[in-house]
């Protein structure tokens, strides 16, 4: 039965632009974020923090807090009734202070009052003596001094992961680089919100925007001494994501006030907490050494990856595995010698990020690429073309591509499309925009190029897997399907697909998508660009097995063999159609619970780094030109133009938007985005000074969206939401040094990097 | 919630009315558009005793031209000083296209840029450079203050208690005017160090602004001085004299490193900025 196709065209099925159901609530305003919940009664938390990065706490003094009218509970670790640790890795992180703090924002108290502002005010009652310890903030010395002092007692080092290939290490053409990438923020906009209601079995509900249910879930039960299913999570709208929410943030802190005090509360962050609420991109240190033949052809690489985890472990552990394991990038590398370490420092937490680990490597291996095309006086593509890998070469895990990776027809096809035309007159088209700071004045145009290397899904042998539950009935008279998953829709179109997978499966247009709980399996992490490929693998197989059991209902009901759906109707061996599904179900209801596994993957050898760990590849280039006003250090990026295979296209509009704010986000690393950090301070909490791309930042984009299908995905799918984000810094770095012929060896490239004042 | 904590809202519907509440309360706070004092309250910066709104106020939000002088209401939003004023008030239009966002445009005014006093406030080079003078009120009586006076250090104006800003008065120089500021990116971003040209040809003069690269928005007076004297009003820009310009604006300032950039850069950044103003406003005035 399961090699049964659809074969009419079902409206907004798989393929299909089909409409957000959230679009336009969210354009207009109407849409309820997290931040937006709301009950009668309920309390209001505010979090009190520690303003230093390394202290020892000597005293905390809750009386003040605890005298002014209208809190009703003010807590610290001691009022923590289960574990007192929590972490998404591994459980490192205090659920508020004890005894110390690890970085500047660290919880130590948390507050309930009947209105924010008084929770907030007697936050400020809180009176903490503070020992104040210099900041361990020197990655270089966490990951390779042994005699730098320790944040936590088992040592700086979370991980370390070498890659060792071959043993030649000595070529004709040798270029190093060492390079820096600043610390990112993903600054979504909806900030760190849920609202937390006690219930009468002793549990609690959640309601939360966060990035996977179940592992929020997971973390909370035990630190609230609760079983699991007695803390049950409901996805609340989520305002972006892009990682942030992998890890905790207010989730048990508001359970924690919501039992102590038997009311429900609600703690929303404030936008500059929300700075020192959630995890950042890993700043990185980067060392490169690329040797090759006279001709281009790459014969080694040498690479030292340091990546800032700042004070606890979040994600750092696998962050360093795909730093390490994609670290030289989609080139075919014969002997490697690379080093990715992960590290405790007093900076702010760092974990996962679009792009995770990723990111960082690919500015370090592409700028090199740059490098050694000069050196050899190739053209940049050139030298790409002739080493990138294809389908059947081997990447520095040793692991083999055995699925489309037509690099070298991407290159060619970036290279190859129409440039844009001259320099524009109109202000919004200069660098500088608005502000008026040329009329044409210093403006050199340069042409760059990136391209990337993602891993889809998680790797490393987790155990990564997805859930759907889907029901088909008849609802007044018409078929009806109700898809439930616990997949957390964070604004990529999840719920959109998922819809669009259930309609084409089953030819039935009524599609309902259920709120995302706890009251399903697990689907996983809205992360790593997979949830088409393992909850849309998911919703697939659910509705194979309901289709499965439909035809079975039908066969027994009318009493007809070879029966087939096609188009929503029941159909003969011949076509013709035989009966609606409505007539078949009657008043049966169908319903199936499926688990997806995408194919095992394998860990990575601790010394060596060999190992199958990742499922699946993706890839995509980026071709920049940008206008440089090179007395003043200012770019405009004119064009970016990009080449993706993402297998199938799904939704073609929604895979545009996914393309697009990739792409945008590496911009922002290029130029822009920066958490600063001096001394484990933050020095630009703000959207006033965390500057992302505008409207005149990000340029029209030229995309090209090939369709090479992988044989393991369903539909032969490729994660997509990350691999722009690689390759679009590169891209345009290159393209600002080939304007201005400046090394820029930093990102984000600041304005002073490039006149040298 | 407590007494202690809460904040009076004042919404006077007339201008006396306004008067009489800052007196009674010095400590009011006004507010226009809100665009800086809402930041402010949001991340908890100050705590004024009141919101004094002036929103109601009609004859805050009007503007006239009188003896060649533009007596701008202090609660005119920039979005209706870039449609209604472009040719009156030419450089202060420019800097108000470079007010953050349409939105912001909408809501912000030069009053309260003014008030906040922010050495990066987008008008202050502008008006600095038409030689503005701002006309302040209390139930004592009205003062005019020169606008390169107003400044007294970051975030401090030579408002007393109990004044509030009535209008800005600005020439009429119909001289070319420019306005140019450094952003690291190209919309909706304050200026990493800012510059305002007047030229007052009548006068022969040139007036000058800088913002974001001092203590306060300030002039350039030796630049000032040094065109005054260089200048062939006749002829056409000698280009040594529009470097030198450059370096003595860059000169005047005295910037500082901070998250928006550094010091060296401001003042780089700066003698550039100057020299292209200078080079755009003589092409325009020569072809005039």
């Amino acid at each position: 039965m399961t090699d049964i196709q659809v074969t009419s065209p079902v409206r907004d099925g798989v393929g299909a632009s089909a409409p957000r159901p959230d679009g336009t609530l969210k354009v207009t305003g109407e849409f309820a974020y997290a931040s937006d919940l709301w009950m009668d009664g309920m309390l209001h938390g505010a979090t009190l923090r520690s303003p230093h990065p390394r202290a020892r706490i000597l005293s905390v003094d809750l009386t003040g807090a605890l005298k002014l009218p209208g809190v009703e509970a003010v807590l610290t670790h001691e009022d923590v009734p289960g574990a007192k640790l929590y972490g998404v890795d591994h459980a490192d992180q205090p659920v508020l202070a004890i005894d110390q703090v690890r970085y500047q924002g660290e919880p130590i108290a948390v507050v309930a009052a009947d209105h924010p502002e008084t929770a907030r005010r007697a936050c400020a009652l809180i009176r903490v003596v503070y020992e104040v310890l210099e900041p361990l903030t020197d990655p270089r010395r966490a990951a390779l001094d042994p005699s730098y002092e320790k944040v936590h007692a088992g040592g700086n080092v979370v991980r370390h992961q070498p890659i060792r290939v071959g043993s030649v290490f000595e070529a004709d053409v040798v270029v190093t680089g060492e390079y820096e990438v600043g610390m990112q923020d993903q600054a979504f906009l909806g900030p760190e919100s849920g609202l937390a209601v006690p219930a009468e079995d002793g549990g609690v509900d959640l309601y939360v925007a966060t990035q996977w249910l179940h592992v929020d879930q997971d973390q909370i039960a035990p630190c609230l001494g609760l079983p699991p299913e007695k803390v049950r999570l409901t996805l609340a709208g989520v305002g972006g994501a892009f990682g942030a929410r992998e890890d905790l943030s207010m989730q048990i802190h508001a359970c924690l006030l919501a039992l102590h005090t038997g009311k429900p509360v609600r703690i929303v962050y404030g936008r500059e907490e929300s700075f020192f609420g959630h995890v950042h991109r890993h700043p990185a240190l980067m060392r490169y050494e690329h040797g090759a033949t006279r001709d281009g052809r790459l014969v080694y690489v040498k690479g030292e990856i340091i990546l800032d985890g700042g004070a606890y472990a979040s994600s750092t552990p696998a962050v360093v595995g795909n730093a390490a394991s994609l670290g030289v990038g989609p080139y075919s590398v014969p002997n490697i010698s690379l080093d990715a370490y992960g590290v405790y420092t007093n900076n702010p937490p760092c974990g996962a990020m679009r792009g995770f680990g990723a990111v960082q490597a690919c500015f370090g291996y592409e700028s090199q690429l740059d490098r050694l095309a000069e050196a050899c006086g190739l053209d940049p593509v050139e030298v790409r073309i002739r080493n990138a890998i294809s389908e059947g070469s081997r990447i520095a895990t040793g692991q083999i591509v055995d699925m489309p990776a037509p690099l070298t027809s991407m290159l060619e096809q970036v290279r190859d499309l129409p440039l844009p035309e001259g320099v524009s007159t109109d202000l919004r088209d200069l660098p500088g925009g608005v502000a008026n700071s040329t009329h044409g004045e210093g403006i050199v145009r340069g042409v760059g190029y990136g391209i990337g290397i993602k891993n889809i899904c998680y790797s490393e042998g987790f155990d990564d897997f997805s859930t759907a539950r889907v029901r088909l009935e008849v609802i007044g008279e018409e078929a009806a399907v109700l898809v439930h998953t616990a997949a957390a829709e964070v604004g990529q179109g999840l719920v959109t697909l998922k819809a669009q997978i259930a309609r084409t499966e089953l030819g039935v247009p009524n599609v309902t998508i259920a709120p995302a709980d706890t009251q399903v399996g697990s689907a996983g992490s809205s992360s790593a660009s997979r949830q088409s490929y393992v909850t849309g693998g998911a919703v697939k197989t659910a509705c194979e097995a309901v289709r499965e059991r439909l035809l079975e209902l039908a066969a027994k009901k009318l009493s007809h063999d070879g029966l087939a759906l096609s188009g929503g109707k029941i159909v003969s061996v011949s076509g013709i159609v035989v009966a609606s599904v409505a007539e078949v179900l009657g008043d049966d209801v169908i319903e199936e619970t499926r688990e997806y596994r995408h194919r095992a993957t394998a860990p990575m050898d601790q010394l060596t780094g060999q190992g199958d760990a990742h499922t699946q590849f993706a890839f995509c280039v980026h071709r920049a030109v940008v206008d440089v006003d090179v007395e003043l250090g200012l770019v405009k990026v004119v064009e970016l133009a990009a080449v993706q295979d993402v297998g199938k296209i799904l939704n073609p509009i929604a895979l545009e938007g996914q393309i697009h704010g990739g792409t945008a986000q590496g911009l922002g690393l290029a130029l822009m985005e920066e958490i600063q950090v001096a001394g484990g301070l933050i020095r630009n909490p703000s959207f006033t000074d965390y500057l992302i791309p505008t409207i005149l930042d990000m340029p029209p984009m030229r995309l090209e969206i090939l369709e090479n299908p992988d044989p393991h995905a369903p539909y032969g799918l490729r994660g997509a939401g990350e691999p722009p984000t690689l390759s679009s810094t590169p891209a345009i770095v290159a393209a600002v040094r080939a304007a201005t012929g400046k090394s820029l060896m930093r990102i984000p490239v600041r304005p002073e990097h490039i006149t040298g004042t | 919630m407590s007494k202690a904590m809460s904040m009076d809202f004042l919404r006077p519907m007339t201008w006396a009315e306004a008067l009489a509440a800052k007196a009674a309360d010095p400590e009011a706070r006004p507010i226009l558009g809100g665009t800086d004092v809402m930041v402010e309250l949001n991340f908890d910066r100050s705590r004024p005793s009141a919101l004094l709104d002036l929103t109601a106020i009609p004859e805050l939000a009007e503007w006239e031209l009188r003896d060649g002088v533009v007596r701008l209401g202090a609660g005119v939003p920039y979005s209706r000083i870039i449609t209604e004023l472009g040719d009156l008030l030419p450089g202060l239009a420019i800097a108000s296209r470079t007010v953050g966002s349409p939105q912001i445009r909408n809501r912000a005014t030069v009053g309260g840029n003014l008030g906040s006093a922010s050495p990066a406030g987008d008008a202050h080079p502008a008006l600095l450079a038409a030689g503005a003078e701002v006309e302040v009120e209390s139930v004592r009586g009205v003062r005019i203050i020169a606008v390169d006076e107003f400044f007294l250090g970051p975030k401090r104006s030579a408002l007393q208690p109990g004044e509030l800003i009535r209008a800005i008065g600005i020439p009429v120089t119909g001289g070319p005017q420019q306005f140019s500021k450094i952003g690291t990116r190209n919309a909706m971003v304050i200026a990493v160090c800012s510059f305002g040209i007047a030229l007052h040809p009548a006068q022969r003069r040139v007036g000058t602004g800088i913002g974001s690269a001092a203590p306060t928005p300030l002039r350039a007076h030796a630049a000032e001085e040094f065109l005054g004297a260089e200048l062939d009003w006749d002829g056409p820009l000698d280009r040594a004299v529009a470097n030198r310009f450059g370096e003595l604006v860059a000169a005047a300032a005295s910037p500082i490193d901070d998250v928006r950039g550094t010091a060296a850069y401001r003042r780089h950044a700066l003698s550039v900025l100057a020299r292209r103003t200078l080079t755009w406003s003589w092409e325009e005035y020569r072809c005039v």
